[in-house]
C-alpha cells in the first residue's frame, strides 16, 4: 500500500508532439493518498484512461515521474509495480478453473503451494465466489467474472492499489449496485488504495472519497461529491456533474447585482465583490435543483414562459424561457407543475458567479 | 387454423434444396448407382451388389495408397499447425506498411494455380538446371525425386509444406488479432511469462480458427491430387500413389467405373470419418471441470 505521487505527468501518443492539442494527458500534477478511494471521473477521450494506464505502467509518460512512497516506479514495469488493475470487460484465463485464475499471479510469482491455497480459498470468501471455486471461470456470469478479475489483483498482499477501468460496464444495473457495496466493502476491510476509472457521475459519487474530474487532458477539479456539486471550479464540472447540469446564463455585474437580458437579479454581497473584481467574460451559474418556481409573484421573481416539463419519474425537470436564454429547474415529484409562465426565483447563497469558464472564489 | 396454412414454409427452402440437390446429391447418388453395377457399356449393365465394395477393401495396393496418405496428412499436420503458428506469432502487430507487406507476402503461394505449384517444383528440383536441384547436387548429395522415393517424399512434402502453411498462418495471425489487447495488460499485471501468455491466452483463444486450419488442412491435403498428379505422377514405382491418383487411374486409366464408384464412397466416408473425430475433439478441449 502506498501514497501515490505523480509528479509532473504529461503524455503523448505521437512520438514527436509539438503543440498541447498533440498530448492526451497535458498537465498532471498530484498526490493520492494511501487508502484513498478515487474516482476518475470525465467523458470519453478526456485521458482517464491513459493516466490509470501510466500509474499501472503499461505506458510509460511522455513526461514526468510517477512516485510509490518514496520510489520512483517510472521505469518499472507493471509486473513489478505491486498494481492490480480490472479491465473494462472480465479478463480471464478461460481454460483454467476459478481457484487457477486467482491463483495465478502468485503462481507467476513463485509463491509456494499451501501459502498460494490459503491465500485464493481466503479471497474467494471475501469476494463469495466459494461455490465456483472449481467450476471452469468461462461458463460464469459477467458479474462472477469481473468479481475474479478484481481477486487477481486482491490476492497479491503486496498490492499497492487497485485500478478499475470502468470494470462495471457490462454489468446489468440490478448486480451493479450490489458489485459497487463490495467493492466499497472490500476498501474498507483491505484498506487499499482504489482507483476507480468512470463517466458515470453516480458511479463516481457514490463509490469515491474524492472525484477527480478530467477534461481534455486535464484535472479540472478535485472534490468530495459536495464539493463539486456545490463549488465546480469549471463550468464544465458544472455541466458534468448533476442532471440535468448547472445552468450558465450570460452575465454583468450591475450594482447589487447582475443583469442577464432584460433580468436584474440580486447577489450577496460576497459574490457581488467576486465580480467587480473578475475579468473575462462572465456568467452566472446555478443548479436546476436550486431554482424556485412560484405559481405566482413573490420577491425577487421573475415571471418567464414555461416552454416544457418533464416527468422524470422521482422529480420533474421544468425547462424556462429567461430572458433570450433558456434554464431549467427540478422541482419535485409531487410540486404542482406550472402551465404556461411561472415565476422564478434564484436563492442568493446557491449563485456562482464564473469568469471565462472558472468559478469565481 | 387449418393444417395446410403451416406448410407454405416449404416454398423458401425449395431454393436451397434444388440447388443441394443438383450440386451434391444427384453427383453422390450418380456414385452410388455406379457402385454396385458392372457397366460394359449405354445399356449394358449389371447389378452387383456390395461386389465392387469387397474387391475394393480388400485390394492391397489400395491399403499401400491409405497407408500413405494417413502418413502425408499427419506429416502434413505436424508440420504446418506448429510452424504456422509460430510464423504467425512472429509477425508485426500493429497495422501499417510491414503487416500489410508481410501478410501479401505470405499469401502469394497461396494465390497460384495448384498445377502451375507442380511445375514450379519440378524446375526448381531438378538436378541439372534447377535452383534448389543443381544446388544439392553441387554440394555433392545425389538428389533426384524422380529416381528415389525418399526424395520424392522431400520434395512433396517441401512443396506442399511452402503452398499451405501460409492458411494456417493467416488463419491463427486473424485469431491472434482478434484478442483484446486488456488480455495482455492484464498478464504483464499478473506477471505471466511469454509461455503463460501463449498457453493460457494467444492457444485457447486462437482455438476456432485452429479448428478450421486443421480441418481445411487436413481435406485439402487427405484428397491432395494436382501437385503429385504433376510433380512426381505417383511415383517413382508407387512412392507417391496417394488415393485420388490411385482413384483416377482405376476411373480414367482403367475405366473400371464400378470399382472406382466403391472407392470415391470409402475415400469419402473416410475423410467424414476423420474430420468429425477431429471435430469432436478440439470441440471438447479444455472443456468440462479443470483440475
Amino acid at each position: 500500500m502506498a501514497q501515490i505521487c505523480l509528479d509532473e505527468i504529461a503524455h503523448s501518443y505521437l512520438p514527436f508532439p509539438k503543440t498541447d492539442e498533440d498530448y492526451a494527458l497535458k498537465r498532471i500534477h498530484n498526490i493520492w493518498n494511501d487508502g484513498g478511494a478515487y474516482a476518475l471521473l470525465g467523458p470519453s477521450g478526456c485521458g482517464k484512461t491513459t493516466l490509470l494506464n501510466i500509474i499501472s505502467g503499461l505506458l510509460k509518460p511522455s513526461k514526468g515521474r510517477v512516485r510509490f512512497d518514496e520510489t520512483d516506479v517510472t521505469e518499472l514495469p507493471p509486473e513489478k509495480r505491486n498494481i492490480a488493475q480490472v479491465f473494462q470487460f472480465p479478463v480471464l484465463y478461460d481454460t483454467m478453473s476459478v481457484f487457477n485464475n486467482l491463483a495465478f499471479p502468485l503462481k507467476n510469482r513463485g509463491f509456494d503451494k499451501a501459502y498460494i491455497t490459503s491465500r485464493v480459498t481466503e479471497i474467494a470468501k471475501i469476494l463469495e465466489l466459494e461455490t465456483v471455486l472449481h467450476k471452469k471461470a468461462e461458463g460464469l456470469g459477467a458479474d462472477a467474472k469481473q468479481k475474479i478479475s478484481l481477486g487477481r489483483g486482491l490476492v497479491r498482499e503486496d498490492v499497492a492499489a487497485i485500478l478499475f477501468d470502468e470494470p462495471l460496464t457490462v454489468i446489468d444495473p440490478q448486480l451493479k449496485w450490489q458489485l459497487r457495496c463490495k467493492l466499497k466493502e472490500i476498501h474498507e476491510q483491505l484498506k487499499l488504495t482504489l482507483i476507480y476509472v468512470t463517466h458515470d457521475q453516480v458511479e463516481a459519487l457514490t463509490f469515491a472519497d474524492q472525484i477527480i474530474v478530467m477534461y481534455e487532458g486535464w484535472i479540472v477539479q478535485i472534490g468530495t461529491p459536495q464539493e463539486l456539486f456545490e463549488y465546480p471550479d469549471h463550468k464544465f464540472v458544472g455541466y458534468f456533474i448533476g442532471s440535468p447540469g448547472m445552468n450558465f446564463l450570460p452575465c454583468i455585474m450591475e450594482n447589487d447585482g447582475v443583469r442577464v437580458g432584460r433580468f436584474h437579479i440580486p447577489v450577496d454581497e460576497k459574490t457581488a465583490a467576486l465580480g467587480k473584481k473578475a475579468t473575462g467574460r462572465l456568467e452566472l451559474g446555478i443548479r436546476p435543483l436550486y431554482l424556485k418556481i412560484h405559481a405566482r409573484e413573490m420577491a425577487d421573481s421573475f415571471q418567464v414562459p414555461v416552454q416544457s416539463v418533464e416527468d422524470q419519474g422521482s422529480c420533474q425537470v421544468v425547462t424556462l424561457a429567461f430572458s433570450e436564454h433558456r434554464i431549467k429547474a427540478r422541482i419535485a415529484e409531487n410540486d404542482p407543475a406550472p402551465e404556461s409562465m411561472a415565476w422564478v426565483s434564484f436563492p442568493k447563497e446557491w449563485i456562482r458567479l464564473f469568469a471565462d469558464d472558472q468559478l469565481l472564489k | 387454423m387449418k393444417k395446410w396454412q403451416d406448410n407454405k414454409g416449404w416454398l423458401f427452402i425449395l431454393p436451397v434444396f434444388l440447388i443441394v440437390a443438383f450440386s451434391a446429391i444427384i453427383p453422390l447418388m450418380t456414385v452410388v448407382n455406379y457402385s454396385i453395377q458392372d457397366i460394359f457399356g449405354p445399356g449394358q449393365r449389371i447389378f452387383v451388389g456390395t461386389e465392387w465394395f469387397k474387391e475394393t477393401l480388400t485390394d492391397p495396393r489400395l491399403h499401400e495408397a491409405l497407408w500413405r496418405q494417413l502418413l502425408f496428412s499427419g506429416l502434413v499436420l505436424l508440420i504446418e499447425m506448429p510452424l504456422g503458428i509460430a510464423i504467425a506469432l512472429t509477425m508485426p502487430t500493429k497495422k501499417g506498411l510491414g503487416a500489410s507487406l508481410c501478410l501479401v507476402l505470405v499469401a502469394l503461394p497461396l494465390l497460384i494455380p495448384w498445377n502451375v505449384i507442380g511445375t514450379i517444383w519440378i524446375i526448381f528440383t531438378r538436378p541439372d538446371i534447377g535452383l534448389m536441384g543443381a544446388l544439392i547436387n553441387n554440394m555433392g548429395i545425389s538428389f533426384d525425386h524422380t529416381a528415389s522415393g525418399l526424395h520424392a517424399w522431400i520434395t512433396l512434402m517441401l512443396m506442399e509444406v511452402w503452398h499451405w502453411t501460409p492458411l494456417v498462418i493467416l488463419l491463427a495471425y486473424a485469431g491472434l488479432r482478434s484478442i483484446p489487447e486488456a488480455y495482455y495488460q492484464a498478464a504483464r499485471i499478473d506477471g505471466a511469462s511469454a509461455w503463460a501468455i501463449f498457453k493460457y491466452i494467444q492457444l485457447p483463444k486462437m482455438r476456432g480458427v485452429l479448428t478450421i486450419a486443421l480441418l481445411l488442412r487436413f481435406m485439402d491435403s487427405f484428397l491432395i491430387y494436382a501437385e503429385p498428379f504433376v510433380l512426381t505422377g505417383g511415383g517413382p514405382g508407387n512412392a507417391t500413389t496417394f488415393l485420388s491418383i490411385y482413384l483416377v487411374k482405376i476411373a480414367v486409366g482403367q475405366f473400371d467405373l464400378g470399382p472406382a464408384g466403391a472407392f470415391s464412397l470409402i475415400y469419402f466416408l473416410i475423410v467424414l470419418l476423420f474430420c468429425y473425430l477431429f471435430y469432436q475433439v478440439l470441440l471438447n478441449v479444455g472443456k468440462g471441470e479443470a483440475s
